[in-house]
């Protein structure tokens, strides 16, 4: 059997939000409710829902960028929610994040090879020179060019952008990538490009991706396995072709009968 | 209502329309772009960005921003006067500022993408549906609150809700009422740029349902922008599809979706993933793309090779 590498357990995470008059009363948002996932090495697993669901949540609670209320993230044997400072920094280069806006995602005051390399800089991998190897090479392996590390972002497409997002979260050969919507901001064409690199690159470097979107026909040909969150829970998870052809939650079987076009492609 | 009579008199034409910055007239961002549309069917404009779609939209309103300019071409608006042939027929390019005012939400209405920008915060979605109504028809007192309620009512939210402000409305609820203050005033035509992007695949849905179900009840022509083919599988009649400032393919949407001609067409499709999975996904080969002349004879040229 494979290897689970990335496990989380039991997830919880309220926020508090302001209501009643004048915002004087409270209420609890249940963001995640008891949520357990589990990442096989090498594999895609999709988190879909719509907006409001607790997908990108989880994500950030996944990689700690959130304290969680409770459970626990297993990677390599270590509880991530009981790391913390330099230990959980030291964790992170396994654990890298692709953001969904490529326009807000990058500094607008570093260049494109600063961008890319200050995960190498942080983590002190390598000398100077070895880094800067590292970093043309990863840009060369994205689709980018050793000339474009002296540009800015806003120099860039969006898709280059997020080729350049992808370039910074692989040039430390981490071992799980979060996509957070990595392809909700881009055209059709675009999209259809960097999908198939996150493919690529996931058999060359031996990746686990989680994917977050809301998009169900991205989701069908990224993923191979899928939770489907509503509200915070996950109402339905298994193997995206027994999802696809037999969802079992009603959730599920709104979600799959919502995607644009469905009928024509089946007609 | 027959197909003929529409060809004979579309609701909406353009005619050999450009559109270029005024600093640089030679770069045209939309290149000679000609098509119809007629009451009661649905043309969309599919493309990339900068493809010039949304700039084609707002030349028909007047909208363009300072700098740039409408280099070309006509927009022939015909008022729903279907059974007389000229009276009706305006060129909106030619008309000034004060009487696009009065063809602007009352005859032509436009939705646009972002629901939350494009509504007034501080005041409450009854009085922002409210307004074209006064404008336009001069409604007032209880007559315009009837109509508003019954505009509520017509995109499915509940009438109390007019005292809302649009932040405490959900995205899809906003959109409803983008579109109940489109169609206020019964508009012969409604331009809609990408109304679906910023919501939910549910709430897509629906939306494109109730667009569509208003189009048929009001006899509505709707030029719709999208970049996505699904949508545009569930809600066209008509297709054109648009390439760097220019239509590289137009026709009905069997004819588009079912049997695409032009390779940009071709490409494009092909990089939409399918949601059965079977399909592979094949980006555009942009390199290859630029090798197919673009211009004028561009179509004629792959038709013949």
């Amino acid at each position: 059997m494979s290897n689970i590498i990335l496990q989380a357990n039991r997830l919880v995470k309220t926020y508090t939000q302001r209501s009643g008059k004048f915002g004087f009363g409270t209420t609890l948002v249940r963001a995640l409710d008891d949520v357990s996932i589990s990442l096989t090495e090498g594999k895609t697993l999709a988190v879909v829902g719509e907006s409001g669901s607790g997908k990108s949540t989880l994500a950030r609670c996944l990689l700690q960028l959130q304290p969680l209320d409770s459970g626990e993230v297993l990677f390599a044997g270590q509880d991530l929610a009981k790391l913390s400072g330099s230990d959980l920094r030291a964790v992170r280069k396994n654990l890298q994040m692709v953001f969904q806006d490529p326009f807000a995602s990058l500094n607008p005051r570093m260049r494109v090879g600063e961008i890319v390399g200050e995960g190498l800089l942080i983590h002190q991998l390598g000398n100077t020179a070895e880094q800067q190897k590292k970093v043309i090479a990863m840009l060369k392996r994205v689709g980018l060019t050793e000339a474009d590390m002296q540009k800015y972002p806003h120099e860039f497409s969006g898709g280059q952008r997020q080729r350049v997002g992808i370039a910074r979260a692989l040039v430390l050969q981490p071992k799980v990538v979060v996509c957070d919507e990595p392809v909700s901001a881009l055209d059709v064409s675009i999209q259809a490009q960097i999908l198939l690199l996150l493919k690529e690159l996931q058999a060359e470097m031996a990746l686990s991706y989680l994917f977050i979107s809301h998009d169900l026909r991205v989701v069908r040909h990224i993923a191979d396995d899928i939770v489907v969150m509503n509200g915070g829970k996950v109402v339905e998870q298994g193997k995206v072709e027994d999802i696809y052809q037999h969802p079992q939650h009603v959730y599920t079987q709104n979600l799959l009968a919502a995607i644009p076009g469905k009928k024509a492609v089946n007609a | 209502m027959t197909a003929e009579m529409n060809e004979a008199r579309p609701l909406l034409q353009l005619l050999n329309v450009s559109i270029s910055p005024k600093k640089t007239p030679s770069r045209l961002l939309v290149n000679d772009v000609s098509f119809s549309i007629a009451a009661g069917k649905t043309t969309c404009v599919v493309g990339e960005s900068g493809s010039g779609k949304s700039l084609t939209a707002l030349s028909v309103m007047g909208l363009l921003s300072k700098q740039l300019q409408l280099t070309s071409g006509k927009v022939i608006f015909n008022d729903g006067l279907l059974n007389d042939n000229k009276s009706g027929e305006q060129d909106l390019t030619l008309l000034d500022q004060a009487s696009l005012r009065k063809i602007r939400g009352a005859k032509i209405a436009m939705i646009f993408q972002e629901p939350m920008t494009s509504l007034n915060p501080v005041l409450t979605v009854g009085y922002q549906i409210g307004e074209s109504l006064t404008t336009h028809l001069g409604l007032k007192g209880d007559t315009l609150k009837a109509k508003i309620a019954s505009l509520l009512e017509m995109v499915g939210i509940p009438p109390s809700r007019a005292n809302s402000y649009p932040d405490e409305l959900s995205g899809g609820q906003r959109q409803r009422v983008m579109i109940a203050m489109s169609i206020a005033c019964e508009p012969r035509l409604l331009i809609a740029d990408e109304p679906t992007t910023a919501l939910d695949v549910t709430v897509q849905a629906q939306i494109l349902k109730l667009l569509d179900e208003l189009k048929t009840r009001m006899n509505m022509g709707m030029l719709f922008i999208t970049h996505d083919f699904g949508v545009v599988a569930d809600i066209a009649d008509n297709v054109v599809v648009m390439f760097r400032g220019q239509i590289v393919e137009s026709g009905t949407k069997d004819e588009v979706l079912g049997n695409p001609q032009h390779p940009y067409t071709k490409a494009l499709l092909d990089c939409v993933p399918d949601a059965e999975g079977k399909k592979p996904l094949k980006p555009i080969d942009y390199a290859w793309l630029k090798n197919t002349e673009l211009k004028e004879s561009g179509l004629n040229e792959e038709k013949a090779a």
